[in-house]
């Protein structure tokens, strides 16, 4: 199948057209969220945090918002501030004009209070929508796309039938000279030793274990157990005992291919191929740090059940098992249920996935596009102060 | 996958637990094949679907063996044939110790 994609400045390829309103704080969230429902055709990015940051959560911050703005998904974006936030909207807006893409910014406290800015957003943002609107597709190919990976509400059944599945839908898109991007640092904890067995490099699998550790310290820095999170409650009520096991079943929707890359959270791809990048296990703000790396579309898969999406990226899901998919047919668009019952081999499921992946860069909706679901929500790996 | 019968299934030969497919009773005879070599495992407990039991008598701080690797170790003795879970198992990483760390001073 041909693919058809929005070359944007900086080389990397689009398969959406968004016109991004994006906060920069919490505290202008609803301002963001009432423009985008003013102006049809437009999308907004929720945010959950944004001040009163400390150090490390101020780099994880930076770099998810601008590198949100700057995903190739994006055709243009407007910045709601406050004004007083750590990183206020001028300030992201001078970041983001690097990608070489339109980027607009107000803010509430100097743009004449709640009413005025949502009155000058919504003409901000129809401009903006006019420019994106004249964005042509051209052609691309398989090894400009980036697909990322995640896994929520896993079951046992996960890294037996879904995630080998989308593994094998991943070792055909790096064999054709694309990558992927697994995250999920504490879903690699037990199983680390396969991923570094797989490193191009001794500095790659040294990357690796310095993450798993990194994460294992910060646990045991808030005198917590692992097992008191992971694996979670509705994890553990469908059969999976230890972090160890859910680990061994995560990784396999990285494929089998050399990892190529380590990267923290957010960061964008310099490699090619297998790529790891740093996010926690919780799904929602897993998804954000491994899109913000430039993913144009994701693998989701679930064990429970799950209707999670993205603004920036369309999420394909995935059920590991049959009852899960005939529970929640309207979120979930396809069933590796079938390996376990003998129906389908994970080769052909694994095609499967690899075809809709394709069909939906070239527009197709898949279920949490169709249903509007854009959570979105920025990690926070210290604390509030 | 190694091996499967229609009820259950075993990842890995190296494995000492095995994989309910569907819902099953205790006293039901699970037939397991491992690369060829059947033989038979009478469950001590209901298995609920996608939960484990053990192929084998496991002594306690035996490890737990699934895809052929480790997923944690055995709190107590399981017999073989009983309900493998956070009952009897636990895992082996990111374990905080209160007692180590007032040990330690922190």
């Amino acid at each position: 199948m041909q693919l058809y994609g929005y070359r944007r400045p900086d080389g990397r390829v689009g398969f959406r057209n968004h016109v991004l309103i994006l906060p920069t704080a919490i505290c202008s969230a609803s301002v963001a969220e009432k423009i985008a429902q003013l102006v049809p055709g437009t999308t907004w990015a929720n945010n959950n945090t944004g001040c009163c940051l400390l150090g490390e959560d101020i780099d994880i911050y930076r770099r998810t918002i601008v590198n949100t703005a700057g995903h190739p998904n994006v055709a243009a974006t407007l910045i709601i501030g406050l004004g007083c936030e750590t990183i206020s909207a001028a300030m992201a807006a001078a970041e983001i004009e690097k990608f070489g893409k339109p980027v607009r910014h107000l803010a509430i406290q100097t743009d004449g209070g709640v009413r005025k800015t949502i009155e000058k957003g919504v003409i901000l943002a129809k401009e903006l929508l006019a420019y994106a609107s004249k964005s042509k597709r051209e052609p691309a190919s398989v090894s400009d796309l980036i697909v990322g990976l995640e896994c929520g509400g896993s079951d046992p059944a996960s890294g037996i039938t879904a995630n080998p599945a989308t593994g094998a839908a991943v070792d055909r898109v790096i064999d054709e000279g694309g990558s992927a991007i697994l995250g999920e640092t504490d879903e690699w904890i037990g199983a680390e030793m396969i991923l570094t067995s797989r490193a191009k490099t001794k500095a790659i699998a040294r990357d690796t274990l310095r993450l798993v550790r990194r994460f294992e310290r910060h646990v045991k820095a808030h005198g917590s157990n692992l097992s008191d999170g992971q694996p979670t409650r509705g994890n553990q009520a469908a059969g999976l005992s230890t972090i160890e096991e859910k680990s061994l079943g995560c990784i396999s929707k990285l494929g089998s291919r050399e990892i190529s890359e380590v990267l923290e959270y957010s960061e964008i791809p310099t490699k090619k191929g297998a790529i790891l990048l740093d996010t926690p296990g919780f799904d929602v703000t897993s998804v954000v740090g491994i899109i913000a790396g430039g993913c144009q579309v994701m693998v989701f898969t679930t064990g429970l059940g799950t209707p999670v999406g993205n603004p920036i990226a369309p999420v394909i899901k995935v059920s590991s098992n049959s009852l899960t998919y005939e529970r929640m047919k309207d979120a979930i668009d396809i069933n590796a249920g079938t390996i376990l019952e003998g129906k389908e081999t994970i080769a052909g499921v694994g095609n499967r996935i690899y075809a809709m992946i394709l069909r939906v860069l070239s527009g197709e909706m898949p279920k949490a596009e169709q249903l509007g679901q854009i959570q979105y929500g920025i990690w926070r790996a210290t604390t509030e102060l | 996958m190694k091996e499967s019968s229609a009820s259950a299934i075993v990842i890995n030969e190296a494995d000492n637990v095995g994989l309910a497919v569907k819902d099953l009773k205790t006293g039901d005879s699970i037939a397991i094949s491992v690369d060829g070599t059947e033989r038979t495992v009478t469950l001590k407990n209901d298995i609920k679907f996608l939960h484990k039991f053990a192929l084998t008598d496991i002594k306690s701080g035996d490890k737990i063996l699934k895809y052929g690797q480790v997923i944690g170790g055995a709190t107590r003795d399981i017999a073989a044939g009983e309900h493998v879970h956070t009952h009897n198992i636990k895992s082996l990483r990111g374990q905080y110790s209160r007692s180590k760390a007032r040990s330690e001073g922190k």
